[in-house]
């Protein structure tokens, strides 16, 4: 609380010094400049490390579901992105969604960090993470989304389906960031993958010890061993000192906190990936390592919960990304999906990364259904509610269902926000 | 340096030759150390299906439940049955074709060995490492045989934990482990598998 209340205390004495300056009325130009750019006592400890203005107040929430860790300790699961207020396509990473299956970061001296490749290679290594730094470094935009983000079942459905859910209740576990760190493949070729060899399992060093399996294929393709963010060091929830990032697949892959890397012939069927993250069908049978995420967009604004102040112009603006590559369209509708038009694309857009999109409108003050469907440069379309269900052998009364039931993962269907008389905005996927 | 070993290397050996010798040449000299092969046991927890890093040591369901009830039962339950703080570890079985599977370690977990690697690496918490293998053996022969996986006196170890066949192993697609990592050939599209 006391450094929310430090720059707001600053503001008041820079406000008192000008309005004092403007009663004076006799001071100089100069003097005028030199007062109020005079530092009051503790701004140079706020500049060191920048704030936002005390006016800005979003925030990520959390109550996902609680889990429990220890007796009479309760954590949440997991805490959503803001996106209502999201701004171009980078997350801020201290606004990045969390999942870390209610495990706290684990406070790592990155002196002592360690990250351990072995297994089935010629020469097993260990890496410090000043060696890491060394190497030669890449920095790629990517987006993260756990596999949960607005499914309409399973601990994040509830608050999903609300007509007055939020973007961020339904879109927000995934964000945007550049990433810098190595890639995954120099590191294996450094320590020289022998034949046969066709996985590699990740595994964190927060109290858990977060284990998954990953094909080779993708670990040589393009994932990267990350310890940078947005231009600075991981946060701790982010996996400080060092993360794996595995770009266009569901988030469980990403392993925080990263200190080993096994390779070997096969999945290995830790729990997370072998018993919470498979999706059952009704048939009784279960998917596993659906890894991949699907196109997907969303409008960020107007969006669930806002309220349109008057008649006229706005831009419809929202994010579009794909674990298959990068957006290569992106329609908008704001008549429930009889019509279409493309939205302009902002750059940059980069791979399995978010896309900012917008679209001129006019609010004639009746009601309207605004949605957007993106399409990925493999062709694939993001789907309907009714595709979906298709997809999924399940009839439109499974996305009623009470959030207990069987979860799928992977969501990706098209949402549409309903505008109304009054300027409000509601959800409207069901 | 790096173009000083490529000259040297052109002038010795034919092309093909050179390949080779590259492939086996680390090109990032002194970036990381070799590990001991101590360090390589000691950090190694990763138990697979097939059980190839499984310690020495064995367990019974009866010396299991001495365990579990110092160590286990003040989360899970004295039977196992669960509790608000930790999910129910005996129990739960039914058909899994509806809409509110039971997903159990009972009624879903496809591994037993996932079982051993769990409770090794993350239990109990806040005492990591606390449980020697046996006495994990023992925790996994005393789950296995409240579920009726395993018969009482069934000694659990290295061989034997990874023949155990749990009751949901089959209703999982692709069946196959090796069929898994290929999602064109599983016939997964645009973020969704069959």
């Amino acid at each position: 609380m006391s450094s929310k209340r430090s720059p707001r205390r600053q503001f008041l004495k820079n406000g008192a010094a000008l309005a004092g300056l403007a009663a004076g009325a006799i001071s100089s130009p100069a003097e005028n400049l030199f007062a109020a750019d005079t530092p009051a006592t503790g701004a140079e400890a706020l500049h060191a490390y920048g704030q936002r203005s005390h006016f800005e107040n979003d925030g990520r929430i959390g109550s996902i579901a609680m889990w429990p860790i220890v007796p009479g300790a309760r954590r949440d699961y997991g805490f959503r992105s803001p996106l209502q207020d999201s701004i171009g396509i980078i997350t801020p990473a201290s606004l990045h969604f969390i999942i870390s299956h209610g495990h706290e970061p684990p406070d790592i001296d990155p002196r002592e960090h360690r990250l351990m490749i072995h297994g089935m290679v010629d020469r097993p290594l260990i890496f410090s993470l000043d060696e890491i730094k060394r190497l030669p470094s890449v920095s790629r935009l990517h987006f993260l989304e756990c596999h949960g983000n607005s499914a309409t079942s399973g601990p994040t459905g509830d608050p999903r389906k609300a007509s007055n859910a939020t973007v961020q209740e339904t879109h927000g576990l995934t964000s945007c960031s550049i990433w810098t760190g190595v890639p995954l493949s120099l590191l294996l070729g450094q320590v020289g993958v022998q034949k046969g060899a066709s996985w590699i399992v990740a595994e964190g060093t927060e109290e858990g010890k977060h284990s998954k399996s990953i094909p080779l294929e993708k670990a040589m393709d393009d994932c990267l061993v990350v310890y940078g963010q947005n231009g600075e060091a991981l946060r701790p929830e982010q996996g400080y000192p060092l993360r794996l990032l595995v770009p266009g697949w569901q988030g469980i892959n990403n392993v925080k906190w990263v200190r080993r890397i096994y390779v070997v012939d096969e999945p290995y069927m830790a729990m997370m990936e072998s018993t919470k993250y498979p999706s059952p069908r009704l048939d009784g049978k279960s998917r596993w390592f659906e890894s991949e995420m699907g196109p997907k967009s969303v409008i960020t604004r107007p969006s669930g919960g806002q309220q349109l102040s008057a008649r006229g112009f706005y831009e419809i603006t929202g994010l579009a990304w794909s674990g298959g590559g990068a957006i290569r369209r992106v329609e908008v509708s704001a008549d429930g999906g009889r019509t279409w038009k493309d939205a302009q694309l902002q750059q940059p857009i980069a791979p399995k990364a978010h896309t900012r999109f917008g679209l001129a409108w006019t609010w004639n003050g009746e009601e309207a259904v605004l949605q957007s469907r993106c399409t990925d440069d493999q062709g694939h379309v993001q789907p309907t509610l009714n595709d979906l269900a298709k997809f999924w052998g399940v009839g439109m009364d499974y996305f009623q269902l009470p959030p207990a039931t069987a979860d799928m993962g992977n969501f990706n269907g098209i949402q549409p926000w309903k505008v109304n008389r009054d300027g409000s905005v509601s959800n409207a996927l069901l | 340096m790096r173009y000083f070993n490529l000259g040297l290397a052109l002038t010795v050996c034919s092309l093909a030759a050179c390949a080779a010798a590259f492939a086996q040449t680390p090109s990032y000299s002194n970036v990381g150390r070799t590990p001991t092969k101590e360090e390589m046991q000691a950090w190694n927890q990763s138990i697979g299906p097939e059980g190839k890093e499984l310690p020495p040591g064995s367990g019974t369901a009866k010396e299991g439940e001495k365990v579990f009830s110092e160590k286990c039962a003040v989360c899970h339950g004295p039977a196992g049955e669960g509790s608000q703080l930790a999910p129910r570890l005996v129990g739960g079985r039914a058909p899994l074709n509806t809409p509110t599977p039971s997903r159990t370690l009972a009624n879903y977990w496809p591994f037993a060995t996932t079982i051993w690697d769990y409770i090794n690496r993350a239990m109990p918490p806040k005492q990591q490492g606390s449980l020697s293998a046996s006495d994990v053996y023992a925790l996994t022969a005393f789950i296995l045989y409240r579920n009726e996986i395993i018969p009482e006196t069934q000694v659990i170890d290295a061989a034997s934990l990874p023949k155990v066949k749990m009751p949901n192993r089959d209703d999982f697609v692709p069946h196959e482990l090796k069929d898994i990592h290929d999602l064109r050939a599983r016939g997964c599209s645009a973020g969704h598998c069959p």
